[in-house]
C-alpha cells in the first residue's frame, strides 16, 4: 500500500515553506502519495503577480538565501512532475484574499476545501508547516 | 567487455534535495541499462540516493569521494 502524507503549509515564513517543499519533493519521488494544502499566510506566495519573497524566520533562512538551495516553487513543481504530487489552494484562504482560480500560480491543481482535504487524508499522516 | 553508456549529472554546489531531484529528472531521459553519474558536494546525497534507488528499484553501481565531490553511479533498470 502506498504511504500517504498530507501536507498543510500555512506559515508565511521562508524556512517553513521550504521545508514543506522539500518534504513534498523527496516524499513524492520516493513513491509516497503526497497532497499539499496551501492556506493562511503561505497562500499569497502562490498567487500570480505577488512576487514578494517570504521573510526569514531566523538564521537558517538568511544563510540559505546566499546558497544554492533549490527554490521552494521549483521543489513543489518537481514534486508534481516527478512524483505526481497534488498542490491545492485552500478555498477559504482564497475567499479571504479575494482571488479566483485564475489568479493562482499555474502549478496549483486548483481550490480545495478543508473538509475534503481531511477526508482525502484518511488515516495517513498530516504534517503541518 | 562493452563500454557502459554513462551520463554525468553535475549537481555540485546544490543543496538537499537538489542533487537527488537532478538525478531523478535525468533518469527519465536515459535508456534502460544506461548509467548516471551524479556529482554532488551535498553529503546527504551519499545516503539519500541509495535509499531512493533501493526504494524505486534501480541499481546502485557505486559511490566514491574524490576531493570533496561524491561520484554516485546509478544504473536505470526499468
Amino acid at each position: 500500500m502506498t504511504d500517504r502524507i498530507s501536507i498543510m503549509c500555512v506559515s508565511g515564513m521562508h524556512e517553513r515553506i521550504q521545508m514543506a517543499a522539500m518534504t513534498a519533493a523527496t516524499g513524492s519521488v520516493s513513491g509516497m502519495d503526497i497532497c499539499i494544502f496551501l492556506s493562511m499566510n503561505a497562500l499569497p506566495y502562490f498567487v500570480k503577480g505577488r512576487d514578494a519573497k517570504p521573510p526569514h524566520e531566523g538564521e537558517m533562512g538568511e544563510l540559505m538565501a546566499g546558497k544554492n538551495v533549490p527554490p521552494f516553487k521549483q521543489l513543489f513543481e518537481q514534486a508534481k512532475e516527478l512524483g505526481g504530487a497534488k498542490v491545492y489552494a485552500c478555498s477559504m484562504a482564497m475567499d479571504v484574499l479575494e482571488v479566483s482560480e485564475d489568479d493562482l500560480d499555474e502549478m496549483l491543481d486548483g481550490p480545495l476545501g478543508l473538509t475534503r482535504f481531511l477526508s482525502d487524508a484518511g488515516g495517513g499522516q498530516i504534517l503541518v508547516f | 567487455m562493452s563500454e557502459e553508456n554513462v551520463k554525468v549529472v553535475d549537481a555540485r554546489g546544490s543543496f538537499c534535495p537538489g542533487p537527488l531531484m537532478e538525478l531523478i529528472s535525468n533518469m527519465k531521459q536515459i535508456e534502460v541499462g544506461d548509467v548516471l553519474e551524479l556529482l554532488s558536494t551535498d553529503k546527504g546525497s551519499v545516503a539519500d540516493v541509495p535509499d531512493w534507488v533501493n526504494k524505486v528499484g534501480h541499481e546502485m553501481v557505486g559511490s566514491e569521494e574524490k576531493d570533496g565531490v561524491w561520484h554516485i553511479r546509478v544504473r536505470k533498470t526499468k
